[in-house]
């Protein structure tokens, strides 16, 4: 039955892989978008208008590749996962429908707002935008609902082997929803915040001046700022969440073999076969961290029969990638609230553009480290402690094809987004600046 | 309580195959607009219509896998588990179609444009059949509840390809009305005349497999035609060559605007009838609606979330079509892939 599950979790991954990013902007480039708006009715500027517009045919773009790599994972649930659907759809099937709710306000109101610039009324147009900045929060709250429950089930019975009793209401607020909405919704701010400015610290690096490029570094970088000092608090609440709720997977994510008292944390290093390399051994702080008491008891790994353990080595490799980024983003943030701090304007070294063009990419490096730490350290199990991976995945012998299929699809897909999105971040603002109507009809 | 659900899978699936299944046949007509030069207007058009609306219009598909998964499990795990091969390639065609579509607007030579469109226009016509394709397949009879089904001959029968086939037409003739609207609006003639003659084509076309169908699916699935042939299926199949004539009769004598509604009926009709004329069965012969249901807690915790839903969702897809259909969403009208400015 279950020839080809690792080609089955490899091609759930890729999926994952390539819709998380984009759901980055659909969580966070709205704001941003109306932000920029906002400062155009405010000052009249027309370079904030110009920015908006560039911004809002962006975020449609993306938004349009999210719906349609966000269809695919719920073609994949049920593709991929059918005896997971089968038996559990009940329970966490509600969450589903009200993102399904979000997601249609979300794509509704996108396209009014797209494609009514400068054709409906100043103020019903940046009214427009609010429901896209709501439903893109709430959609992602009802996803990582599902997510949290599969991490930490709840809502049901288990009476002779079958599910019974569903409380649906129960599973869709689960334990893990808050901190991991949190964390994701920072997340997503991160990553798009990040990204974007990189494009104009690429053109500040160029030597391109003037309010459109100014506003289109200062507008994320301000979003950011703020999100990545939350994040590491947030973080530290996720930590705390699974030291109660998944021991082994904190014990993974730190490569912890034995249940100590006092554990210690090594920071940084990388695991291989059972051993941190070139880590930084800080004792008593990882009890300290996950329970707030230095002598507190940590679970070990052999806390439990080596069959319901997760792959370590990736876990905890995941996890210090994601760490060592996120506390190099917080640092690019200080850098810049420092400097706007004493003296209210953009750092001036090309070290501190720079790194702002490298924060782009590593963000989402973290963000995909971020999600391999918890989805991998959630294996074996699929549904935590209920259902194993092995025991959900489909028989079809057409998968290895399938995941070569997708990823000639994703390869070719990423490759032309790349090259036509690098083309519209490399153009001047002249185009929203002089066309007058809400037109992107940039063609031959 | 698990009527209720059948009807809101129904109703959502209707809904995507008249709106969603528009937009496809918008894809049909771009791919068989002719050369460059002489497919440019109608390309220029199938993007302006599509542009605000397809997105919302997909939606109704995962509106339709939710309630599928959260109200039926072990029906959507049967289907997946069976239909897989088309499902995927569906899956596929939906991932090049959307991206290309959206990605088409920036391309800067006409290479570059021919290569996008190329891609959108095909996928937007292997999707829909596909698609239809696994519906004909479930309504055939063709997926078992327990162990899997043949991966490929569920639904390589007669039923599912005409099944198949029916959806793109079908598809293709809904566009056909609702770009010539779509023309009159945008006062361009030439237009309304060529997708004049489109509708006209498509629908005779889609009318003649919907009826040549249902002599094959007579041959080949007596209890289906027999429930396409009696009570509510009956009036199903009615309404919908009812909704195809009055719709040929508007489009022949220009009025377009209201052309759009007959021809929802005509198609939606045919998706009520097939649910109509296999119910009580969701897999015929295998799983009963009222089976695959999932406990009542979560039928009733799934129908009061749709039921809240709609209450924001319907008053916002009003917003959204009354602005289109006022021309408040219009984008500039632009032919497509012409090597010249005709702009």
């Amino acid at each position: 039955m279950q020839e080809y599950l690792l080609e089955a979790r490899q091609m759930q991954a890729l999926s994952l892989g390539v819709h998380i990013p984009l759901v980055c902007f659909g969580i966070a480039f709205p704001a941003m978008v109306l932000f920029a708006e906002g400062l155009w009715l405010r000052t009249g500027d027309p370079a904030y208008k110009a920015l908006a517009k560039r911004w809002s045919k962006v975020m449609l773009i993306l938004f349009a590749i999210g719906v349609v790599t966000g269809t695919i994972l719920s073609f994949e649930l049920g593709l991929l996962w059918p005896e997971f659907m089968r038996r559990w759809g009940e329970v966490f099937g509600v969450a589903f429908a009200l993102e399904g709710v979000s997601f249609f306000v979300e794509a509704i109101f996108i396209a009014i707002y797209v494609y009514g610039w400068d054709r409906l009324s100043p103020r019903a147009h940046i009214m427009s935008g609010i429901p896209i900045v709501v439903s893109g929060f709430t959609g992602a709250a009802f996803v990582i609902s599902v997510n949290g429950w599969m991490n930490n089930p709840s809502g049901f019975d288990v009476e002779g082997g079958e599910v019974v009793n569903v409380r649906p209401f129960e599973a869709l607020f689960n334990s893990n929803v808050w901190h991991e909405l949190i964390h994701m919704y920072l997340a997503g701010f991160l990553v798009a915040g990040f990204l974007v400015a990189g494009v104009y610290a690429v053109a500040a690096l160029k030597g391109k001046r003037g309010t459109y490029y100014r506003a289109g570094l200062v507008i994320p970088l301000a979003i950011v700022a703020l999100a990545a000092p939350a994040q590491m608090v947030v973080g530290d609440w996720a930590a705390r969440t699974i030291a109660e709720e998944q021991p082994t997977k904190l014990a993974a994510l730190e490569g912890l073999d034995e249940t100590t008292e006092g554990a210690g944390l090594t920071a940084g290093g990388i695991y291989v076969d059972g051993k941190v390399y070139g880590g930084i051994e800080i004792p008593n702080l990882l009890s300290l961290l996950a329970f707030h008491d230095p002598n507190a008891e940590i679970q070990g790994l052999d806390a439990v029969p080596e069959e319901d353990r997760p792959p370590v080595a990736i876990v905890r490799n995941s996890f210090q990638v994601m760490v060592g980024i996120g506390t190099f983003l917080a640092a690019v943030s200080a850098w810049f609230l420092w400097a706007r701090w004493r003296r209210s304007s953009l750092p001036g070294s090309k070290w501190f553009l720079r790194a702002v063009v490298a924060a782009g990419p590593l963000s989402v490096v973290a963000l995909i480290a971020g999600w391999i730490t918890t989805e991998v350290g959630r294996q074996p199990w699929i549904v935590y402690e209920f259902m194993r991976t092995e025991e959900a995945v489909t028989g079809a012998d057409g998968i290895p094809i399938g995941y070569a299929t997708i990823t000639a699809v994703y390869v070719a897909l990423a490759a032309v987004a790349f090259v036509l999105l690098r083309r519209i971040a490399r153009e001047g603002p002249e185009a929203e600046l002089h066309e007058g109507a809400g037109n992107f009809e940039a063609l031959p | 309580m698990a009527e209720l659900a059948a009807i809101v899978l129904v109703v959502g699936l209707t809904a995507y195959a008249v709106l969603g299944g528009a937009d496809f046949g918008a894809g049909f007509w771009d791919l068989t607009a002719g050369g460059a030069e002489r497919g440019s207007r109608v390309r220029g058009m199938v993007k302006r219509s599509m542009g605000p609306v397809w997105e919302a219009n997909h939606v109704w598909l995962i509106f339709v896998l939710v309630v599928m998964w959260t109200c039926f499990p072990p029906a959507f795990a049967a289907i997946m588990e069976t239909l897989y091969v088309p499902i995927f390639l569906a899956g596929m065609g939906i991932i090049l179609r959307g991206a290309a579509f959206a990605l088409r607007g920036e391309a800067a030579t006409i290479g570059e444009a021919r290569a996008l469109g190329a891609t959108f226009a095909l996928s937007s016509v292997l999707t829909p059949f596909f698609l239809g394709a696994a519906i004909g397949a479930v309504a055939a009879g063709e997926v078992p509840a327990g162990e899997p089904g043949d991966a490929i001959a569920s639904w390589t029968g007669a039923v599912p390809l005409l099944a198949g086939v029916t959806a793109v037409m079908t598809g293709a003739f809904l566009a056909a009305v609702f770009m010539a609207s779509d023309s009159v609006r945008a006062e361009l003639p030439d237009l309304v005349a060529a997708f004049r003659t489109r509708a006209l084509g498509a629908g005779v076309v889609a009318g003649a497999l919907a009826i040549g169908g249902l002599f094959i699916v007579k041959a080949d699935v007596p209890d289906l035609f027999d429930g396409l042939t009696e009570g509510a299926g009956l009036v199903a199949v009615l309404a919908s060559g009812a909704g195809g004539v009055a719709t040929l009769w508007l489009v022949w004598t220009g009025r377009f605007a209201v052309a759009r509604y007959s021809a929802a009926v005509a198609v939606g009709s045919i998706l009520v009838g097939l649910a109509v004329a296999q119910s009580p069965d969701f897999l015929p012969g295998e799983l009963t609606f009222a089976d695959a249901a999932a406990g009542d807690s979560t039928l009733l915790a799934a129908l009061v979330s749709v039921a809240v839903g709609l209450a924001v969702i319907l008053p916002s897809l009003a917003l959204l079509f009354r602005l289109t259909l006022a021309g408040k969403l219009d984008p500039d009208f632009h032919p497509i892939g012409s090597s010249k400015d005709e702009r």
